[in-house]
């Protein structure tokens, strides 16, 4: 599969995760979307981390997502901060309340739209970027 | 805690645009900037005796030696970033209060070489001071290009304006009054006046953060020296009575603006709430007693956060507030009288407690009348936020 457009280099891309983040990875190279839940108390954690913020406790169930959800906040990035993003800017960079997982946001790219279509309440959904033969990065998209 | 201490010495070196401080090392500006602050308060460098810093801090090892420091007996730092500048205060006052040191330094010297950059500080992973480890959390914002203070900041300031109706005029008025009042100080960086048209002429850099809701890079340094209220009053300067400090900030603010999963109720915040509650509290005043307000300020919404959070108008409604000219000098409360990090000089907000003293002592550029508290803070920033109340000797 090619990478969406204005994708940013693999460079990016290069992971260091810990036991407690590999699952999502993990999940991703495979094309689903999953955030774990707390097995004691319900609650989800986000980015994936050793202790529940509600109950402290540790063991979590990793439950797969729709794959759709809400823009929160974001920003279009129009200024390359390393050249390396000269290519690729302008970009849009969303906190996404993710459908499924409540008090989850996920950091990530609306990508293949207009930098000025996407808006507070837009709906997206994802959009898979094998970014290197060992990374797969979530992207969203607004929804049709 | 409350009016043990004062602060009684403050210096700086020149401010600096960045990279043009060299061939300065950044100690040898830090070593100029406490010998005057201690020229300034009337001591002499052999009387320091502790070191309190924020963001990274610095070796004490290296300047003590240098400057011939007789005894370290306390040396500290706060965690975090630029949210602990007013705190490093708090610490120092903290060390004096507890009987670890006499007189303790606080300070920020800074020099933005190419490689060291704040503004692109999560992007680099070259040998730079402010290149940051791949970290397991960074994955999960860093793969989106979101790597820069200012990219993550606008993310709060779009939410603000979604909720509130806060509009782009009201970033321009923070640019513009404190631009006002750097054009005053000879130490500013920026000194030709902005105007409204040249402010949304500005290109966009983050939306909607345009050029000039950002703060300047610079170079330099700036230290101020606290010691107890005691022998405060015998030195050359009026004492500056530290009346409260705090730094910290809800836990689930926690990394804040890398990790966006803070709770609804205060995302589009300044972090600030529960330091401002605390700071007053042990102060025993109210925002109404507030005479200037230094604001740390290195993206202009989150000045208006800030004005929101410590009380100065009701939340969502700062926007208005700074309309309205209420931020100006003769303004209901006149902030970043100096020019602030953005217009005058950005020294990771060490400026603005050098400020609160000059304000104080009755010396300042742009002296507020009968001026006797000032509010300083640190940050925005993951935790810790911080605030220091100041009270006129």
């Amino acid at each position: 599969m090619p990478r969406p457009a204005g994708t940013l280099p693999t460079q990016f891309a290069e992971l260091a995760p810990d036991a407690w983040t590999l699952p999502f990875w993990h999940a991703a190279r495979e094309h689903r979307l999953v955030a774990p839940k707390c097995t004691s108390c319900g609650t989800f954690r986000f980015p994936p981390g050793p202790f529940c913020h509600e109950c402290q406790h540790q063991q979590v169930d990793l439950v797969e997502l729709p794959g759709t959800g809400t823009v929160f906040t974001y920003t279009v990035a129009r200024h390359a901060v390393v050249p390396e993003l000269a290519g690729v800017v302008p970009y849009v960079i969303a906190a996404i309340e993710v459908d499924g997982a409540p008090g989850v946001r996920m950091i990530a790219n609306v990508v293949e739209c207009d930098p000025d279509a996407v808006s507070i309440g837009s709906r997206v959904s994802v959009l898979w970027d094998d970014a290197s033969d060992e990374v797969t990065i979530p992207r969203f998209r607004l929804a049709s | 805690m409350k009016d043990k201490t004062a602060i009684v010495g403050v210096g700086s070196t020149p401010y600096y645009k960045r990279g043009e401080s060299l061939p300065q090392t950044p100690i040898e500006m830090a070593c100029k900037a406490i010998l005057a602050a201690c020229d300034d308060a009337g001591l002499s460098v052999k009387d320091v005796d502790g070191f309190a810093y924020y963001s990274g801090g610095f070796d004490t090892a290296l300047i003590a030696q240098i400057l011939g420091i007789p005894e370290v007996r306390f040396t500290a730092t706060t965690t975090g970033g630029g949210g602990g500048a007013a705190g490093s205060v708090g610490l120092a006052a903290a060390a004096v209060v507890s009987g670890h040191a006499e007189v303790v330094v606080s300070l920020m010297t800074l020099q933005q070489t190419p490689n060291a950059r704040l503004g692109a500080a999560f992007a680099s992973k070259s040998p730079g001071a402010y290149s940051r480890p791949a970290t397991s959390e960074a994955d999960f914002a860093v793969p989106s290009g979101l790597f820069a203070p200012g990219q993550m900041f606008a993310m709060l300031a779009q939410r603000h304006m979604h909720l509130y109706g806060t509009r782009r005029e009201a970033f321009a008025e923070v640019a513009i009054s404190t631009r006002e009042n750097a054009i005053k100080r000879p130490t500013s960086r920026f000194t030709e006046s902005l105007t409204l048209d040249q402010y949304f002429a500005a290109r966009m850099v983050s939306d909607p953060l345009c050029l000039y809701d950002y703060t300047q890079e610079n170079d330099g340094a700036c230290a101020v020296i606290t010691i107890s209220a005691e022998r405060a009053r015998d030195l050359r300067k009026p004492p500056a009575y530290i009346v409260s400090g705090g730094h910290g900030g809800a836990g689930r603010w926690g990394q804040a603006i890398s990790w966006m999963n803070m709770p609804e109720e205060y995302f589009a915040s300044s972090g600030h709430r529960p330091i401002a509650r605390d700071v007053y509290a042990r102060a025993g005043v109210t925002p109404d007693d507030i005479d200037v307000a230094l604001l740390y300020d290195h993206f202009t919404p989150m000045v208006i956060m800030q004005l929101e959070d410590y009380g100065f108008a009701p939340i969502g409604e700062g926007g208005p507030f700074v309309e309205g000219g209420n931020i100006r000098l003769g303004g209901k409360i006149p902030v970043n009288t100096h020019g602030g990090n953005l217009s005058e000089a950005y020294i990771i907000g060490m400026t603005h407690v050098r400020e609160a003293v000059e304000q104080l002592r009755g010396e300042a550029v742009n002296q507020v009348k009968d001026c006797e508290f000032a509010l300083v803070t640190g940050g925005p920033a993951s935790i810790p936020v911080s605030a220091l109340i100041l009270r006129r000797g």
